[in-house]
Formats: structure tokens, sequence, C-alpha cells
């Protein structure tokens, strides 16, 4: 049952680090959402599965291949999850917090719903591009260009997105708005605008998760919904109060997921709740969280 | 980390004052006329539609009202509970089967286990409340249905068959589809009732306070966390009492009871039928397993008008049709 090889370790973790990217994104896009917004978006894992199908029917209808993906689906989702918000969340600031995750859940269900009504429950193919193919020999494994890419690119992608929300203007307002709408408000910032801007910024780095994530996962209708309670529990576990602690916290779950795979792989899709379990009880607030 | 401050201006829920006034087994006048509706519907029902199908909203009247005592009454949204009722099927189907236990006995072992589990689930999940309470709650539930998926003893993707039906103390044969009928709807409306009960009694008032305001109730001197455990306790054990009388009737538990569809499933029913009231369950499940049969031949359409009802009744009936009618006639139902 224990197979303590050390190439197969290396390499499975080699490749948890390929999903740890994915937590990493998209828990840094729900806790950007949930700050500011005090909703939990059910539908991230929908935008992501959007974005994996965006890509799908970019290249499929218009021959747009993975690049011109990475670059317009973000908008063409960002765009939608602008429309969600003027349209659905907005009416549920007042309410209790259930209400938001109750109205993103119905949506979640509505679109994997519509989805699968036009596309049929298969999985889709979608080719790695071109300049990605092949694999570099790390000695202990054979690792695909594309993963390498995954890493290097999501990496900065989470960088970025942590350098704008604490070193820039425009994330220092934002943090503001986390804090204390009514007085930013007040300083004459335009926080409704704000609010809806933010849910597409999120939703954009779900789709963007989303077409990185087509090559790799099948392209298929529930590739969201399970990533989604993966995410939640690296959110309990990470605590929200912080991006950094997010980004962390995805990535090393994506390792010690990898870990199990390969010393004890029957474990593998339940670690990351058992994980889960632990730090709650040792430490409730989570890793990185600040208020219980 | 803090919230928009405008959200805990306006509440959506509990508009209506409820008063204690028990007149009929435990039920106040108007609750005492709902039940006794409840109860010709159940008399008449089987004349119009088949009896296994009318078991099956039964069941899960009964754990739609274990839900409702939790979301509605304690406040707290617990979004796993698929894996108590699941564990609930899974543990009578094998008792029944495997130790060749009677009826009673499987739908204990089923009640019990599936009870056991949510004192451990509700003692590592009440550390944090709100939003976090539900994410919680949703990840056990999924750590269950892998394991479900991996362990022998759930039978994996066959799940556990040909559980036999038994009878009740040796006296009344369940094989026979009609005495199944009269002794599902004897439990069912015994247990709206007991859930009515359960609600009224000083315990639920408790309950009911610390949804409103836990801080309060802490300060009155009451120990939160070990009523919120009480409750959820409660919840699940109903709710594997709930799977358990599903599972004897259909002869079967597999993973479908312990995914996340059956979770979503009693939420929606509660949204549906009124959070925090005591028929909304009752009409809830009547409306969603009724929608679901009619809407199975078409495959995906489920999952579309199942998002469609939860975003309307978010939106527009967040007090759920029982809830509405309530505040029409400024009584509580």
């Amino acid at each position: 049952m224990f197979d303590l090889n050390i190439d197969l370790i290396l390499s499975q973790m080699v490749l948890g680090l390929v999903n740890g990217i994915f937590y990493a994104i998209l828990s840094l896009g729900l806790a950007i959402i949930f700050g500011l917004l005090g909703v939990i978006n059910f539908a991230h894992g929908v935008f992501f599965m959007l974005g994996a199908f965006a890509a799908y029917m970019l290249s499929q209808t218009l021959g747009i291949g993975y690049w011109g993906a990475l670059v317009l689906v973000p908008v063409i989702i960002g765009a939608l999850g602008l429309v969600v918000e003027v349209a659905l969340i907005r009416h549920l600031y007042r309410l209790e917090h259930l209400y938001g995750l109750l109205l993103t859940l119905g949506l979640a269900l509505f679109t994997e719903g519509l989805i699968r009504i036009v596309f049929g429950p298969q999985g889709l193919p979608y080719q790695v591009p071109p300049e990605l193919r092949g694999a570099v020999n790390l000695g202990f494994m054979f690792l695909p260009f594309y993963r390498a890419w995954v890493v290097v690119f999501g990496v900065v992608l989470c960088l970025v997105t942590w350098y704008v929300i604490e070193w820039t203007p425009l994330g220092a307002k934002l943090r503001a708005a986390t804090d204390n709408p009514k007085m930013v408000q007040a300083f004459g910032i335009n926080v409704p605008v704000m609010l809806t801007l933010t849910y597409g910024a999120g939703v954009a780095l779900a789709a963007l998760g989303g077409v990185m994530a087509a090559p790799i996962m099948s392209v298929d209708p529930s590739m969201g919904t399970s990533i989604v309670i993966i995410v939640f529990a690296v959110v309990v576990i990470g605590g929200m109060g912080s991006i950094f602690g997010s980004i962390v916290t995805g990535l090393g779950l994506g390792l010690l997921e990898g870990l199990t795979k390969a010393v004890f792989p029957q474990a593998s899709s339940t670690v990351i709740f058992v994980a889960m379990v632990i730090v709650l009880v040792a430490r409730p607030r989570g890793l990185f969280g600040k208020v219980a | 980390m803090s919230t928009v401050e405008i959200a805990s201006t306006a509440k959506g829920t509990h508009a209506v004052k409820d008063q204690n006034a028990a007149q009929f087994l435990g039920f106040t006048k108007p609750r005492a006329i709902l039940f006794l509706i409840f109860a010709a519907v159940i008399v008449i029902a089987p004349a119009v539609l088949y009896p296994i199908f009318l078991i099956k909203i039964y069941c899960f009247i009964i754990f739609a009202c274990a839900y409702n005592l939790l979301l509605g009454y304690t406040g707290l949204m617990s979004f796993g509970h698929a894996a108590f009722f699941g564990t609930g099927a899974y543990l009578c189907g094998y008792a029944a089967t495997r130790f060749g236990l009677p009826f009673e006995l499987a739908v204990l072992s089923g009640t019990v286990v599936a009870g056991a589990m949510g004192w451990v689930f509700g003692w590592i999940a009440i550390r944090r409340t709100g939003l976090y309470f539900a994410m919680i709650t949703l990840a056990l539930a999924q750590m269950v249905y892998f394991a479900a998926m991996q362990v022998p003893f759930t039978g994996g993707e066959n799940g556990i068959q040909s559980i036999p039906r038994g009878s009740v103390l040796g006296i009344i044969d369940l094989t026979s589809n009609t005495a199944l009928y009269w002794v599902m709807s004897a439990i069912v409306l015994f247990m709206v009732a007991l859930y009515n009960r359960i609600v009224h009694s000083p315990f639920g008032q408790v309950l009911r306070a610390i949804r409103n305001n836990p801080e309060r109730a802490m300060s009155l001197g009451y120990n939160v966390d070990r009523f919120k455990l009480a409750s959820f306790t409660i919840s699940a054990a109903m709710s594997g009492f709930a799977a358990s009388l599903k599972t004897v009737t259909f002869g079967i538990a597999t993973l479908t009871d312990v995914s996340l569809v059956v979770s979503t499933e009693v939420v929606l029913i509660n949204l549906v039928g009124g959070i925090g009231t005591i028929f909304g369950p009752v009409v809830g499940s009547f409306i969603i397993l009724s929608m679901e049969h009619f809407l199975s031949p078409y495959g995906p359409w489920i999952l579309l008008i199942q998002g469609l009802v939860f975003m309307v009744f978010v939106l527009l009936f967040r007090q759920g049709i029982v809830g509405e009618i309530q505040k029409k006639l400024k009584t509580p139902l």
C-alpha cells in the first residue's frame, strides 16, 4: 500500500502543483468577491467551466486558438459576470448572507443544466497549443511543457493579482471598501460600480483558469462543481483574510494532494477534506485567517 | 475580515411572531387544520397517485423537517445533509441484508449511526459560523461521498441492493405495498407532529433565541454551542431515519443518496415550502418531488429548472409558499 518511490513522489507532486495553481486562482477570486460583496459565489466553479467551454467554442466556430482564448475568454465571461451581478446578485446585499449562497447555487445548477443540454454530458477534447507540445526531462519525470507553462503563468497571475490588491491605489480603494463601504462611498467613490467590477474581475479570473485547464482536464459540464467544493475546503483551511494566504494554501494543498496520490492513492480524493478537519480542530479561524 | 455593512440591516424571514397556544396534538388551531388537511390528503392520495411515489414524498418530508429544524429554527445553514441521509441509507441497508436485522432494528441503526456522524460533524463545524459553516458541512459531505465510493461496505457504484422490507414487529408484513403505505403514512404524521413539538418545546425556544440573537442567548446563560450541537445531532438522526425508511421502501441504497444532489434538494424543498415554518417541508416536498418526477424523462432539464426555481424563490419569494401564506393570514403556519 505504501510505496515510497521517490521519483513517483516527486512527479506526482509536480502534477499536484498544477492542480494547486487552479485551487489558488479560484480561491483568490472567491476571497476577493466574498471580501467585498459578502457573497460566497457558488457559481465560481461554473464560471471556471464556462471558461473552458468558451475556449472550446472559440476554436470550433471561429478557429481562434489557445492564445486568443486566453485573452478573449476572460473578457467575454467577465462581461457575463457583470451582467449577473447587476441582474441578480445586486438585489441580495441587504439580506442575510445565506441568500447569496442559495442564489449562486441556483445559478450554478441552471448553467450546468444548460451546458449539459447543449453539449451533452461527455467531455470534449481541447488541444494543447502547438508551441507548448512536447516535454522536458526533469530526471525523475517527463514534464509536459504545457503543465510547466500553467505553473509559471499561474504563479505570475496570482502574484500580479496580489500586487494589484496590496500595492496599487486601485487595490487600496478595494481594501478600504471591504473594511468600510459607507466611508469609501462618502469619499466620492462609486461603491456599487466597484462591487460590479469586482464580481466581474473575480469571474474573469475563474474563466481564465478554465481556459488554462481546458487542455489538461477534459472539458465537461461537471468540472466546475467538483472543483468548487475542493476550493471551499481550501478557503476554509486558508481563511479568507489574506490574499497571499489563499495563494500559498492553494499551492500547498495541490502539493499535498499530489503527495498522497503517490503514497496512498485511495486517500487522494479525501486528503484535502481531512486536512480541513485537522485545521478546524487545531486552528478554527484557518491558517491565515485574521478573525474567527 | 469584514463584510458589506448594509447586509445586516434587513432580514428576509421570520416576519410573523410565533405563538404557543397549544390546541390539538401540540398544534395551534390553524396548524391543526393544516395537519388534518394533510392527513386527509394522505388518505385520498393513493386513489390518484402511485403509493410508492407518495412514500418517497413522505420520506423527504421527514428529511426536510429535520433540515428545517436546523436552518429555520436554529439558523444553521448546512450544505452537507446528504452525508447523514446517505449514511442512514447505507447503514439501514447493510444491517438488513448482511446482519439480517428486522425492520425496526435496521431503521434504528441507520438513525443512530447518522446521528452519531452528525454529532461528530457538528462538533467540527460549529467552530465557525455563517457561510463558513455552510462550506465546512459541504466539504465534509463531499468527503463522505468520496469515501463511500471507495470502501467495499457501500458496494461502490452498485450500492446495496435487494434489501428486504421485513415486517413491523413481525405482525404487519411490509412486502405488500398497501401495508407499507399505511405504516409510512402513520410515521410521517407522527414525525410532523414531533417536529412541531420539538420546535415549540422549551428546547426549541432556546434554539430560536440562538437563531435570532446568539450573543443575547449566550449572555442569558445558555451554552449556545451545546444547543447548536444538539440541534445538529437531532437533525442528522432524523435525516438518517428518513433515509432508512426510503431504503426499506425501495430496497436499495446508492451513491446518489450521499451525493450533492440530495443536499441541494433538501435546501430547495425548504426554500420553496418556507424556511422556518412547520408545514413548509410538507408543501415543498410535494412540489419539488412531483416536479422532478414529471421532469425525470428530460434529463438535464431537471438541473436547469431546479436552478431556475432556486433563483426565482430567492429573488421574489424568499419566505416560501407557506411563509407567504402565513404573512397574508397573519398567523404562523
